[in-house]
């Protein structure tokens, strides 16, 4: 087989990747997916997946700590960190092993090795064993080859002290003392994770608050949890200099004074942000347009070459798994020329972060909505007036509710407390159909849950709430 | 089980008709094709026939009742072995499928050309379908609400063309300008408005209402009160109010001016009439600018041509509607195809359709669509006018009197008949260039008759 036609193939099979190829695939096009590593990119190998993992281990051992609380008696409770890195790697294994039957059953050639643009409609695939190099034509073409993590000069990953996400997720040690470096959704998940476990972590943020992407009212709340747990946090802080030693790495952290001072660390988890993978890909031969460090597309993720897209991290941020298999979609479906295909609204995106109290939004933060001329009406409701929290045990947290004050849209919903990443999906959906403050506020709520929060907050906004 | 008779909706626009007549009362006997009643609405007067046997077991609107809403149960048919107490009472269906959420009103402008196929839609009908639904966003709703704005006349881009915020707000920045525009009277733009969340929902039913000027009380305010008199609007006036502020907000019209010589083709009408006047057929100079304005839409293609937020339309047939003034206001009955129908053709149509116009007989059918219109005032000794395009048409001529002016041709002072046509143009997809290459081919037909008949 030294050639092959497809109607469409994807570059990179990450949640963008393989749900493009499915949703193809279905269309009943002729399709293939390159991979030059493992099925189900970042998001199922070294992101969303393997992370949940080992924060649900961290979690049950928090709650095993407050066991008598819950009059439950545990004897002495430790932890076995090579056997908590094993399951969050046996969980990955067995998603990716999904993949690859998605693929086999949506009838997808999986070509292995890096794919790379050699002009219109034809790939070029270096097999990864080095066996040579393979073309393949395709109609279409779609990248979604996603992003890696970002480093500066001086803040620079060794694979051994200084970690990115990927040594961070296969720990060598249980290290004492922790620097974090970047405190987005990567960076405050590990400090949660490690400081739950019992290290001693400082977290370093650039901006004037942990989580900057959030409402600032959260981040102040989510600052509060974290430094209750015992995480030490500077903002308006950066770290200068990183230099690895034999026994612990040293850092100059730069503080919201001007002060600097020099702090050893066992480890070091570098989580400033991600670069897209536009490299080795042919786009410049291609005159695929590169901008920002992205590919530049348009509403329907088509670049600037008649039939190459992109989606996902490597089209530009949020670097969101759901963003990118949204983009999927409507992308597939665009080529396929169906109707009723709609570009992606941005302001219905979620974003979920699975730190302890997790935090979740989708909209506007108050910030934003007050800097885009909007009258606002801004409900609030605490987990502490809650039922199911209270008999959870659950009490820290609050969920906020921001609303245009004329119209009644939803502009934005933020929330932090346990269960916030499952919760939010109600306000997505709502969000997405455009409802207003009446439609949340007719809604029935069952009770006892969580969710009634949700409901107290709309509520509370227009100043009804029923339990506050 | 008793079939239930709804009233029909006989245009896309309509909401309400009244039920001008019953041809039949309770405990008749009825065969599919009987006439059961006259249904009066925004346009025409339609007959509503039976599609099944049976007998009319109860009727539930009296004759005469307006605003009857499109889908109400107006009678029951009962089955030959049903009797009365089969009837079930039929409100809570109805009445309930007038739901809140989901404005039954118009259907949006996008879907004008498919219903209106003549083909597929008797004029005569007994409508058990839902009516055509606005599928709209809450907010979309709620916005349309607050800015007196009417969802009917919106496209919907969302899934399944539901009309969401941002058609909402394109619909508000294309009539934001005119309604910005009377600064003299800065209390101008105050139009009631929801106050609370319950009350919005509320007057999301009310939303099909053409936007407002000055508010009906500061109007009052201006006139002592027994110097006028109030003339309810009837529903032609409404959808002439809604469509036409529609046009003028939402489309970017432009005009373009043309002199035509007439004299050539009154020439040529002359010969002609005389040679079919034992026909009893007439041409008049109308009949000429339908074909005329078809044959140039044909020649200029690129101006056939209507605007909707996925694509422009560019029409292949040339479907002329012609404005006839009637009582009470105007019908714009289509000729179609006349860019292939003979000029007796044309003639007889239109004298058919606005005579039928005239008298309120006229089919849905037989005046929606169309791809252009031509407003003739020259009868009222009207030099020169701008008309208002009729969605969703992209252009209108206004055509003026023909009379004799002096001319200068060669440099020498002659006299010759002539007449003034203003196209009205969508900037949105005819621009200058466009508009007057197609003014200038219907010109060119217009001075050289003769050339029409190629």
């Amino acid at each position: 087989m030294s050639q092959s036609n497809f109607d469409l193939v994807v570059i990179g099979s990450g949640p963008g990747g393989y749900v493009a190829a499915i949703r193809a695939a279905q269309l009943g096009m002729k399709t293939a997916i390159i991979e030059r590593e493992n099925l189900g990119g970042i998001c199922l190998n070294w992101g969303c997946i393997p992370t949940k993992a080992l924060l649900r281990s961290a979690e049950m051992y928090s709650q095993m700590k407050h066991a008598k609380k819950f009059g439950l008696s545990t004897g002495e409770i430790g932890f076995d960190l090579d056997a908590i890195v094993k399951r969050s790697r046996n969980v990955s294994k067995k998603l990716t092993g999904g993949v690859g039957f998605l693929m086999k059953k949506n009838k997808i050639t999986v070509i292995e090795g890096e794919g790379k643009l050699t002009g219109a409609g034809s790939i070029e695939v270096t097999s990864k064993d080095g066996s040579g190099v393979k073309p393949v034509n395709a109609k279409h073409i779609i990248i979604a080859t996603g992003a890696r993590a970002r480093t500066f000069p001086g803040l620079e990953p060794d694979g051994q002290k200084i970690w990115t996400y990927r040594e961070a997720l296969v720990p060598d040690i249980m290290p004492k003392s922790l620097l974090v470096v970047g405190s987005g959704a990567i960076g405050i998940e590990f400090a949660s994770f490690y400081n739950a476990l019992g290290a001693d972590v400082i977290v370093v943020e650039m901006m004037d608050r942990v989580m900057p992407v959030e409402d600032e009212e959260i981040s102040a709340l989510a600052r509060k949890a974290f430094e209750k747990q015992g995480m030490t946090i500077h903002t308006n802080a950066k770290v200068s200099d990183l230099k690895a030693a034999d026994s612990d790495v040293s850092a100059t952290i730069v503080l919201d004074d001007g002060k600097s001072s020099t702090q050893h660390f066992e480890r070091v988890i570098l989580a400033v942000g991600i670069t897209a993978n536009t490299e080795n890909l042919g786009l410049e031969e291609s005159g695929v347009e590169v901008s920002n460090g992205s590919i530049s597309i348009d509403d329907y993720c088509r670049t600037t070459v008649p039939n190459i897209y992109a989606i996902g991290d490597v089209a530009g941020a949020p670097a969101l798994a759901h963003k990118a298999s949204h983009e999927a979609i409507l992308c597939v479906e665009k080529i396929a020329g169906l109707a009723d295909v709609h570009p992606l609204d941005r302001h219905n995106i979620p974003g979920c972060t699975y730190c302890t109290p997790q935090v979740a939004s989708v909209g506007l933060t108050e910030a934003a909505a007050l800097e885009a001329g909007h009258e606002l009406k801004v409900g609030r409701f605490p987990y502490q007036a809650n039922g199911k929290a209270i008999a959870l045990g659950e009490t820290e947290g609050m969920i906020k509710t921001i609303f245009d004050a004329k119209s009644g849209e939803m502009l934005g919903a933020h929330m932090i407390g346990a269960e916030a990443t499952e919760l939010i999906q109600g306000y997505t959906i709502g969000k997405t159909l455009e409802t207003t403050e009446a439609e949340l506020m007719h809604t029935i709520f069952p009770h006892p849950t969580l969710s009634e929060m949700m409901h107290e907050s709309v509520l509370e906004a227009y100043d009804r709430a029923m339990h506050i | 089980m008793p079939i239930p008779i709804l009233m029909p909706a006989l245009s896309p626009t309509m909401e309400t008709g009244k039920l001008a007549k019953w041809h039949v009362k309770q405990g008749d006997e009825v065969q599919p094709g009987d006439i059961i009643a006259e249904i009066e609405t925004d346009k025409a007067v339609m007959e509503v026939e039976a599609i099944e046997e049976g007998r009319i077991g109860k009727l539930y609107i009296p004759e005469g009742d307006e605003d009857v809403p499109v889908n109400t149960v107006i009678a029951m048919v009962l089955a030959n072995d049903e009797s009365e107490g089969d009837i079930e009472a039929p409100e809570k269906s109805t009445k309930a499928a007038t739901p809140q959420v989901e404005v039954p009103v118009e259907a949006p402008v996008e879907t004008l050309v498919a219903v209106t196929d003549p083909v597929t839609k008797p004029a005569q009908t007994i409508v058990s379908k839902p009516g055509d639904r606005v599928i709209a966003s809450p907010l979309a709703k709620r916005l349309a609400a607050d800015n007196n704005l009417s969802l009917g006349a919106i496209a919907g881009t969302g899934p399944k063309g539901r009309i969401v915020k941002k058609d909402v707000e394109l619909a508000l920045s294309a009539g934001g300008a005119a309604t910005a525009a009377p600064k003299t009277a800065p209390k101008a733009a105050t139009v009631p408005k929801a106050t609370t969340a319950l009350a919005a929902t509320s007057t999301a039913v009310e939303v099909a209402r053409p936007p407002a000027g000055l508010a009906d009380k500061e109007i009052f305010s201006v006139y002592e009160e027994d110097s006028y008199e109030i003339v309810p609007h009837d529903n032609m006036r409404r959808i002439i109010a809604d469509r036409l502020t529609l046009a003028k907000t939402s489309i970017p019209h432009f005009y373009l001016s043309i002199d035509c010589e007439l004299d050539e083709l009154l020439n040529a009408r002359k010969r002609m009439n005389d040679a079919i006047a034992a026909d009893g057929t007439r041409l008049s100079v109308n009949d000429f600018i339908i074909k005329a304005l078809a044959l140039a839409l044909q020649k200029v293609p690129d101006a056939n041509a209507t605007w909707t937020s996925e694509g422009t339309l560019k029409h292949k047939r040339s479907d002329v509607a012609v404005a006839v003034a009637v009582e009470g206001g105007l019908f714009t009955p289509v000729i179609r195809h006349a860019d292939l129908k003979t000029m007796s053709e044309i003639s007889n149509e239109m004298k058919d359709l606005a005579h039928r116009a005239r008298s309120k007989k006229l089919a849905p059918h037989e005046y929606q669509g169309g791809t252009t219109s031509i407003s003739n005032l020259g009868m009222f000794d009207i030099k020169q006018f701008d008309a208002v395009i009729n969605p969703p048409h992209a252009s209108i001529l206004a055509v003026g009197r023909g009379e004799q002016r002096p001319v200068v041709k060669d440099g020498a002072l002659s006299v010759a008949t002539v007449m003034s046509c203003t196209l009205s143009c969508d900037h949105r997809v005819i621009d200058g260039a466009l508009g007057a290459q197609l003014l200038k081919a219907f010109k060119a037909y217009i001075e050289d008759p003769v050339t029409m008949l190629v």
